[in-house]
């Protein structure tokens, strides 16, 4: 099991370098210009000292190589003097965003919490949500529940997320006016009044996307607990006159969370991705919302270092979701 | 003397898939409302014969009849599902957007259907390629599609613009964009399919009287991973038409005045609350296009399942 992981972890390296370059090429044939915007009478010049100045001069491979050192090297260093006050970093030039002239990571880290509030809760709730169903579902197949769970998981991932948000708002916002459409995130939560104003701006987007994450679970769930309920480990458990809930509990369900779980762990990313949309939905400040508005202003230090961690969440997901499966079931043996 | 029975005609085996098919109550509905939708996005547009980009400014914001008929608001029977802020008729654009958005969700899917076929076929025949090809597939599987198809439509939108005009350029980018960022579930599937079709003995067979390779993957191969392709058709078809409105719901889609779903949902959503009509109708349009859909391919599975057959 080491020795896997340690050789999946090697090959996680190559991996992660050729996403790096297509994504670092394909933002190189970007037509649009940082300097579009600055006014005409700048003499060409200065025009190509500011160039110069934002690094825009050197052949790519060198851009490309000065990129991995600065997210390899020299932004980890920044952490880490942050962190114990020690002096790695000496003031190395860290990845700038083009629109903002500040740190890239500075404000990926601004970002981030609004980001994982909504869409962590998201997965959470969907997934609280999607195992019960699951197991009902399959515990009582082709029941009235059944049907309905069948019925709704359809609609859950056939409705697309933007959709559903703004049909959400028409709803309760426009109609209702229950919760507010958009999502307020100056609102510093200090007493029980702005708690709430919290959680109420947080239904919807949490709701929206916890949705289509059950829509998926549940079914999984449901397919993988049929499968272990047709077994004749099943049928000698009952024979034994052990009760319907321990053998459903405890027999069945710890068997069948065995691929449910890496299934779990694979969808962190696609959530993380599918945020992009509800985010903009509800114009909740976060990743996903940074990444529009960098494609749109040419940012491309921005859009190249956000498209990357969503490359790294990915890589590292699928690889948790492959030890999960070796550790969960000892008859998995990958040496 | 014994009487022989006369033999029932002989069907193919689509016809026994058509059988089981039929028992799926929620695919047979599915397959209604696509056929119904198609015919309204393709035959609709001449029996309406209003233009969508007609600006008809005394009558804009029309509301729908039944907000009408219901509030008193200002409609007329010539807009039954109002108009917009500069009086296009909504009914014609739902139509002329759904051809869109149908046209882009079908051409994608057949772009991603051939280019998985191939590369599962490849892989899954020629062993010397398999390794490289399989590898490739999991690294576009671990690159973040969404974000990069929107980088690629900023990027190219320009290019392919200038080269084949705004719209066709634009369908282009979209169809391409879409088609190579879905094949891999599919390469992946028919080539698990096809390591083990390769095994049986009617190929050993084929290729012991000679027969080319091209041959035998048409011949013999292709027929047989007809099944899970189809059920990928189906998946790809509902998740093109979902990806295409997104990038429009983005802004990254069509240009303005070209509408498709997800462009009409997206250009109402700042107007949404004093006309939400105008956004719950090309999201209807969309879900319940992807519905019916995911139900045929629902029962599409477990028609060419032959477990599941005849019971």
């Amino acid at each position: 099991m080491l020795t896997y992981t340690l050789r999946r972890l090697l090959l996680a390296i190559p991996t992660l370098l050729f996403i790096a370059l297509v994504i670092f090429l394909v933002l190189e044939l970007s037509p649009g210009d940082p300097m579009a915007e600055i006014p005409l009478s700048i003499p060409p010049e200065v025009k190509e000292r500011m160039r110069e100045a934002l690094g825009l001069g050197q052949p790519w491979y060198t851009r490309f190589g000065l990129w991995l050192y600065q997210f390899f090297v020299v932004e980890p260093s920044y952490w880490i003097d942050a962190a114990f006050g020690t002096d790695l970093a000496q003031g190395a030039q860290r990845i700038i965003s083009f629109q903002s002239r500040s740190p890239v990571f500075d404000i990926i880290a601004e970002r981030i919490p609004q980001t994982l509030w909504v869409v962590g809760m998201s997965y959470v709730v969907g997934v609280l949500l999607a195992l019960p169903i699951g197991i009902y579902s399959a515990r009582y197949q082709y029941s009235w529940f059944d049907q309905l769970g069948t019925f709704i998981s359809m609609i859950g991932f056939s409705v697309p997320t933007f959709f559903t948000g703004v049909l959400l708002i028409v709803i309760f916002s426009v109609n209702l006016g229950w919760f507010p459409s958009i999502y307020d995130t100056t609102l510093v939560v200090n007493d029980w009044s702005s708690f709430g104003q919290q959680l109420r701006q947080m239904v919807m987007p949490v709701f929206v996307l916890a949705l289509y994450n059950a829509a998926q679970i549940s079914r999984f769930m449901r397919a993988s607990m049929l499968d272990n309920l047709g077994q004749d480990y099943v049928r000698t458990a009952r024979a034994k006159g052990m009760r319907e809930r321990v053998v459903v509990l405890s027999h069945v369900l710890r068997n069948s969370m065995i691929p449910v779980v890496t299934v779990i762990a694979l969808g962190v990313p696609q959530v993380f991705g599918g945020a992009i949309i509800t985010e903009q939905v509800f114009k909740v400040n976060g990743l996903g919302q940074l990444l529009i508005l960098a494609i749109h202003g040419n940012d491309i230090p921005m859009v190249m270092t956000l498209t990357f961690i969503f490359a790294v969440l990915i890589v590292v997901f699928n690889l948790i979701a492959d030890i999960l499966y070796g550790v969960l079931d000892p008859r998995i043996r990958y040496d | 003397m014994t009487e022989t029975a006369p033999l029932p005609p002989v069907r193919s085996q689509w016809w026994d898939v058509w059988d089981q098919f039929r028992q799926h109550r929620g695919a047979m509905i599915g397959l209604g409302f696509l056929i119904f939708i198609t015919l309204f996005v393709i035959i609709g547009p001449s029996l309406w014969g209003l233009d969508p980009n007609e600006t008809d400014i005394r009558n804009k914001n029309l509301r729908p009849f039944y907000t009408g008929i219901l509030s008193g608001e200002k409609w007329s029977w010539a807009h039954p599902l109002g108009s917009d802020n500069l009086g296009r008729d909504v009914l014609a654009n739902l139509m002329q957007g759904g051809q869109i958005s149908m046209a882009v969700g079908w051409t994608a899917m057949i772009l991603s259907l051939v280019i998985g076929t191939l590369v599962g076929v490849l892989a899954g025949f020629f062993r010397r390629i398999d390794g490289l090809l399989m590898r490739f597939t999991d690294l576009v599987l671990s690159l973040p599609l969404l974000p990069l198809l929107l980088v690629m439509m900023l990027l190219f939108r320009d290019t392919l613009r200038a080269a084949f005009g705004p719209e066709t350029g634009i369908f282009i980018l979209i169809v391409v964009g879409i088609g190579v960022t879905s094949w891999m579930h599919t390469a992946r599937i028919v080539r698990g399919d096809v390591l083990t079709i390769k095994e049986r003995e009617y190929v050993l067979a084929a290729r012991s009287i000679g027969t080319p390779a091209r041959r035998i993957i048409t011949r013999h191969l292709l027929p047989n991973v007809m099944s899970p392709i189809m059920v990928s058709a189906t998946l790809g078809l509902a998740s093109a038409i979902i990806t295409e409105s997104a990038l429009s719901f983005l802004g990254l889609g069509f240009p303005s005045d070209f509408p498709t779903w997800g462009k009409l949902l997206f250009d109402s959503v700042d107007r949404m609350a004093s006309f939400p009509e105008r956004v719950i109708w090309p999201g209807l349009c969309i879900s319940l296009t992807v519905l019916s859909v995911n139900y045929i391919g629902d029962g599409l599975r477990d028609a060419l399942d032959p477990r599941l057959r005849g019971q």
